[in-house]
């Protein structure tokens, strides 16, 4: 039976089916896979955590490796020893506050809503870490990561994650010798919590000066690193009533 | 070849060299200029492609008789995006870390020119085994031009390979760098993926004289 395919009601119908058809293998496939990567994620954010405490697996010079997924949960429950959530300036413990889509929270923050912002405390060879999640815009879409830090208000660490900048160029800012330079550098400019600018031709591409409140900037990404300075300002400024209860000097 | 009939093997063979689909057909030159500035994203755009047109093409084949004319263009359009979203999922629940690195591209599969090219031009007027060689072909052609292009644009931009320095480290001036060598920051912005992709032609051209459209 030859079927007349260019009768109107045959391209309805098919087009019917077809929505069906395709729109039922995703929804399975979705709903399906949901629990796998719920769990990826979930692991993947401990692993970031802990990386930017300086929990890892880095070996050679370059090399970016977290806490293997096997591991991590214990990991995680070893060195992170509490976890908060901040609500008007109140720090309350909070189970699996890391959980928490920061995303969701920084916009009920904008529409004058009250937020629950997760923060993370860390022991690590009795010296303890702040830890910070943030959340920004780069060039093309959503950057996020987390900032350790001590007392004195000096990044122990760092770790950056892009949706899609641009490879080889914004897609940098997750590699070792970006987020490296970050280390040890102080948040503070005179007695303000200021935060870290990413500037082109700082004049110290080594990065040996600690207290310039600078880090020198990826070429040909720009507007990834303007990002990446905005993303921790704003952080700062939403944490600093928590911060500043917590600064020694 | 005694798997494939010489016609078959044609169609893989052919987008390979003088029927390439980005320097003869000119087409997905788009994501030939957005992300070969690293061999890596290279290669790995160049496999979710041969993956993504492959399979692609056989579906279109099977459904060839019964898709109505009138609405081709979007049928092929949801095949893409649901394999490209199969492939998406799959990955993040199997392969989390090869997905993130992937996040970008998977989306820019979708708009890939070749992919839609290949289903309008052979795999509707093909049977599905003619169509898978097409598409596997035709994605390696793809495939092999990123590859060149993102060895030349790293090497030549980062003075790396694969990530790993292989000229030495310009900021302490080692290896090439100690005799003045310098990366070519042009090489890793897009406009310079063009001139390489323009050297290419130029060889395969000068090369194969047939290639030379009358001016």
């Amino acid at each position: 039976m030859a079927i007349n395919t260019e009768k109107n009601s045959y391209t309805v119908i098919f087009a019917i089916i077809m929505v069906v058809v395709v729109g039922t293998i995703l929804a399975f496939l979705a709903s399906g896979l949901r629990p796998q990567i719920d769990e990826n994620e979930r692991f993947a954010k401990q692993q970031n955590i802990l990386y930017a405490m300086g929990v890892n697996r880095n070996e050679g010079e370059g090399d970016v490796s977290f806490i293997p997924t096997n591991e991590v949960e214990n990991e995680f429950s070893k060195y992170i020893t509490e976890q908060l959530v901040i609500v008007d300036g109140d720090a309350q413990a909070q189970e699996e506050a890391y959980l928490i889509d920061l995303k969701r929270q920084l916009n009920a923050l904008k529409k004058g809503e009250e937020a629950k912002l997760p923060l993370f405390i860390g022991e690590k060879d009795s010296k303890k870490f702040y830890i910070v999640p943030m959340y920004g815009k780069g060039l093309w879409d959503a950057i996020w990561g987390y900032l350790s830090l001590d007392e004195n208000m000096v990044v122990q660490g760092v770790y950056f994650d892009h949706k899609g900048e641009t490879a080889g160029l914004g897609a940098n800012i997750k590699m070792r010798f970006f987020m490296d330079d970050f280390s040890g550098e102080s948040l503070l400019k005179g007695n303000s919590l200021s935060g870290i600018n990413v500037v082109k031709g700082n004049g110290d591409p080594l990065n040996n000066d600690k207290i310039d409140n600078e880090v020198d900037a990826i070429a040909g990404a720009t507007i990834t690193g303007n990002g990446v300075t905005a993303m921790i300002k704003e952080t700062l400024k939403i944490y600093k009533p928590y911060l500043e209860t917590i600064r020694t000097n | 070849m005694a798997l494939l009939s010489k016609k078959d093997a044609n169609l893989i063979l052919d987008p390979l060299a003088d029927n390439n689909p980005i320097t003869i057909q000119v087409l997905g030159i788009c994501s030939a200029l957005a992300i070969t500035a690293e061999l890596e994203a290279s290669l790995v755009m160049a496999i979710s492609v041969i993956f993504v047109l492959g399979v692609g093409n056989v579906v279109i084949s099977l459904m060839r008789n019964i898709i109505p004319s009138k609405v081709r263009i979007i049928v092929q359009l949801i095949v893409v995006a649901t394999l490209v979203i199969i492939v998406d999922q799959v990955l993040k629940a199997f392969a989390y870390e090869l997905s993130k690195t992937l996040g970008a591209f998977i989306g820019l599969i979708i708009t890939n020119c070749i992919i839609m090219g290949r289903f309008e031009a052979f795999a509707l007027g093909n049977g599905p085994w003619k169509s898978f060689l097409d598409g596997i072909g035709n994605a390696l052609g793809y495939g092999v031009i990123l590859v060149i292009v993102g060895f030349f644009r790293e090497l030549l931009g980062s003075g790396t390979l694969f990530g790993i320095p292989v000229l030495g480290d310009p900021i302490t001036k080692t290896g090439l760098y100690s005799i003045g060598y310098e990366n070519n920051g042009f090489m890793i912005i897009p406009p310079a993926a063009l001139i390489v992709v323009g050297i290419i032609i130029w060889i395969q051209r000068s090369r194969n004289k047939a290639l030379i459209e009358e001016a």
